[in-house]
């Protein structure tokens, strides 16, 4: 009657609700096992899927799965296994390297994959209006950084030819012990020729080339489908020289940006595995689903660079005393609390024959010894400096934890500044700032990652440090040895240098943390957090997802 | 009524090219630019980017050539997506967020409406507390927290509803539709309460009941058309307002819609696809506007008649 009407209206918008609700049905997990898809969480919407210009971690899991090197990484060990190359030599004095490509790789069209794709390939990520980020992965290559700069015109001079369709011979400028990793870097992966030139120049951005049904790749997979926001599927490519080992049928990347979101998707069985895991989800899978979490060391250093042209921080005692108060096992057991390890060196472990140098430690003593040596006993008279770092709870938590440790021990006062993102890198390049935090993934597993950056100028460098002594370990006398250990030695001697002088104190070692449901078989804990797709497969389990409370 | 539309129309070129220009300028004003990155560009690729895109050129220069561009309907090549144009980015990102839009004012009106128009009936009463008291905590409730917890409990714990997506599954769009929804049921109960008051109170409420007409009828014919007023000026900027505030939900549920590229753009110092999203939503912002002038003036007819004496 009349005055049910907006009830009514109520009721029935509920009753349409209800009937709508008519449950999720089969999930991605259950479908993705009969079929044979892997439903990964793939963090941001790739830029590109071009590896002569993308840069980020989303868009090489795609592109790993889609290209392939001259080499390929063991998932368990990272060695380099082979790949498009089935064997290489390299003559004694480490600069020529010959590469023997296998007969059977072929593009996903059917084209054989030649050693010429690889020179035309290399030429196109070298030329400098391209403006490939990582071109510097191939700089090892003689003449290649001249290339790059415009200062050489003619590629007949960088040292890398065919000598015939399957032997590929590079020419070094230096021995590069870590050579062989970077050829498995996506920018030393070779594209198709004929399909770059088909949508325009090899040095033009962003032609539609890898667009699903342009895209032609010699992985394991091939793109069939890219929706914006959505989904990358990606499926086996039947050209692919070693398909027979191929177990899945295909993987649908999913770019999932919020991390909360994330994991509400792998718990409703809508992902198998996630890039990440949100940190206040930790304790409650370590406890009710410890199969499921994977937490391993990762190739990373959490760290603040002081900002030694400020007349303070200038003076080398100041700089040491605020690394040497700094308690990093109470930073990472209260605070970041994913399992990080305390950083007591720049270059983290795990870089198999390398030792960094036990050159820092938490000595509040010693700390305090060195400021009142530098004129502010027990933090007298010394300036407010500003902590600055980029807008996140995360960096705000470590901020305010060193703030208080740094007053506890020295009894000096830091103030807390943050920015946005962009507003923090310009201010950091631009050396407007006192301490700032940082972040340095390495490139490939080897400490030259991780020390090249403080070389004098060096473009990470941004702390104005310099120290000729270290530049001439890093950039001659390391780079010219073919003796491994000694090698080692020297940039050791060069790491001792960087946490003496300190102009960053290492705070942590990163860790890599996912969700991997229990049907997903070969993905290996490692330092990269690599997943060789084509040792991945899915079995079939009864399983069913956490629904957890 | 034609020459009104036509003067709004006009207004709004002037209004657009003030919001082309200033966009312009104060994005290039932030400090940090689209290349800035955590590992520093060498400076001889940032300067190929730079020439790419145009950036190493005097500031007007940029200013006048993206007029023209504009000009000729190109919005650019997007920054952050070296291989997508602006205008695929918005096509691409439109119709989820439309779609969430529409759905999301269906559930707003509903609502709101069902919620304002029972508590008018009956003011002061529980009917009339309950709803408003519901209505002041929806508009407290911010998405980010609502969305996440709808989640839970239809999603994880009653396994009634997805957690995410946007048609993949059957129901996946129930959840967003409500979370976004939700805020502006709440505004709309609180305009469409105060305008049946008001209406109820009229004159000619009072001789529709006196003949005798039964109460269904007064309300449903006489009073919604007066009291829903407020409620359909509101719809416009509403709709709109959808569109572009749907970024968190967005988010949170997985969609592939346009806010959450318009808010990264931002972010990514991304200048063509901050200009490209900002013009579009403008014109959109200008287009509801008119068209909810326009019901309201249907709807009302003392300002019909004021528009028919200036327009004659």
């Amino acid at each position: 009657m009349p005055k049910d009407l907006p009830v009514r209206l109520f009721a029935a918008l509920l009753c349409a609700l209800s009937l709508a609700a008519c449950g999720p049905g089969e999930s991605n997990v259950e479908r993705g096992n009969r079929e044979g898809v892997l439903h990964f969480g793939n963090g941001t919407e790739p830029q590109e899927l071009d590896p002569h210009i993308v840069t980020g971690v989303p868009e090489h899991n795609i592109i790993s799965a889609l290209l392939e090197g001259l080499v390929a990484k063991d998932p368990r060990t990272l060695e380099p296994v082979p790949a498009v190359a089935e064997r290489w030599e390299v003559s004694a004095d480490g600069l020529t390297w010959r590469f023997h490509l296998r007969e059977a790789a072929r593009w996903s069209n059917g084209d054989p994959v030649t050693a010429h794709d690889f020179v035309w390939s290399w030429r196109r990520a070298l030329l400098p209006e391209l403006g490939n980020q990582y071109a510097y992965m191939l700089f090892p290559i003689a003449g290649a950084e001249a290339f790059h700069r415009g200062e050489l015109k003619d590629f007949s001079q960088v040292g890398v030819k065919a000598l015939d369709e399957h032997t590929l011979e590079v020419k070094l400028r230096h021995p590069t012990p870590y050579f062989l990793q970077l050829l498995d870097h996506y920018a030393t992966f070779p594209v198709h020729r004929p399909t770059i030139e088909r949508f325009g120049a090899p040095g033009e951005r962003g032609t539609p080339w890898t667009r699903p049904g342009h895209y032609v790749g010699n992985g394991p997979f091939v793109l069939v489908g890219w929706r914006l926001n959505k989904v990358i599927e990606v499926r086996k490519n039947p050209y692919y020289w070693d398909a027979d080992r191929v177990a899945l049928q295909g993987v649908d990347f999913r770019p999932v940006e919020n991390v909360s979101t994330e994991e509400r998707m792998f718990r409703a069985g809508q992902l198998h595995m996630t890039q990440t895991v949100p940190i206040d989800k930790l304790a409650w899978y370590r406890a009710h689903h410890p199969e499921m979490l994977q937490v391993s060391p990762y190739l990373g250093t959490y760290y603040y660079r002081l900002n030694v042209r400020h007349p303070v921080l200038a003076d080398a005692r100041v700089r040491r005393a605020l690394a040497l108060a700094v308690d990093r096992k109470a930073l990472v057991d209260h605070v970041t609390r994913g399992g990080e390890v305390p950083a007591f060196s720049f270059t983290p472990p795990g870089i198999p024959g390398y030792r960094p140098p036990a050159a820092l430690r938490y000595d509040p003593q010693e700390a305090r010894r060195l400021l009142a040596e530098a004129g502010y006993p027990e933090g007298q008279g010394f300036p407010r400096l500003s902590l600055l770092y980029n807008t996140s709870e995360g960096h705000q938590k470590i901020a305010v934890a060193l703030q208080q440790m740094w007053k506890r021990e020295l009894g000096v006062e830091i103030a807390l500044d943050n920015q946005d993102w962009k507003v923090f890198l310009n201010s950091v390049a631009l050396g407007q700032y006192e301490i700032a935090r940082a972040g340095w993934i390495g490139d490939y597993v080897d400490p030259m990652s991780f020390l090249d950056l403080w070389v004098t100028d060096g473009g990470n460098n941004q702390t104005g440090w310099s120290n000729p002594h270290y530049d001439e370990l890093v950039l001659q006398r390391a780079v010219r040895t073919s003796d491994a250990t000694e090698r080692f030695r020297l940039l050791a001697a060069a790491e001792r240098i960087l946490l003496e002088e300190a102009p960053i104190i290492p705070l942590y070692f990163y860790t890599s943390k996912r969700l991997v449901h229990p049907s997903v078989v070969g993905v290996y804990p490692n330092l990269l957090a690599y997943v060789s797709w084509k040792d991945v497969r899915l079995r079939a389990t009864v399983s069913s997802p956490p629904t957890g409370r | 009524m034609i020459r009104f539309v036509l003067s709004r129309l006009l207004q709004a070129v002037p209004v657009l090219l003030l919001v082309v220009t200033a966009t312009f300028f104060l994005v290039r004003l932030a400090p940090g630019g689209p290349f800035d990155a955590e590992r520093a560009v060498p400076p001889e690729v940032l300067r190929a980017l730079e020439a790419t895109y145009r950036l190493d050129r005097p500031i007007w220069e940029q200013y006048l050539a993206y007029l023209g561009d504009l000009l000729r309907g190109e919005l650019g090549p997007s920054y952050r997506y070296p291989g997508r144009s602006v205008e695929e980015l918005i096509a691409a990102g439109l119709p989820a967020s439309a779609e969430l839009g529409f759905w999301a004012l269906l559930v707003a009106v509903g609502l709101g409406v069902a919620a304002g128009v029972v508590a008018a009936l009956r003011p002061n009463s529980w009917q009339d507390h309950l709803p408003m008291a519901a209505a002041m905590v929806g508009i407290c409730v911010p998405s980010f927290l609502l969305g996440p917890i709808l989640v839970l409990v239809f999603g994880i714990w009653l396994e009634w509803l997805p957690v995410s997506g946007w048609g993949d599954l059957p129901g996946d769009k129930i959840l967003p539709s409500l979370t976004l929804g939700a805020g502006y049921a709440a505004y709309i109960a609180r305009l469409a309460r105060g305008g049946m008051l008001e209406v109820l109170s009229e004159d000619y409420i009072r001789t529709a009941r006196a003949k005798g007409l039964p109460e269904a009828v007064v309300i449903a014919k006489h009073a919604l058309r007066g009291g829903l007023a407020p409620v359909v000026a509101f719809l416009g900027p509403a709709f709109a307002g959808l569109l572009t505030g749907s970024f968190v939900v967005e988010t949170i549920f997985q969609i592939p819609g346009l806010g959450r590229f318009f808010v990264q753009a931002a972010f990514n110092r991304d200048y063509t696809m901050i200009m490209g999203t900002t013009i579009f939503y403008a014109t959109l912002i200008v287009a509801f506007n008119l068209l909810s002038d326009l019901v309201a003036v249907w709807l009302n007819p003392r300002l019909r008649d004021a528009f028919g004496e200036s327009s004659r």
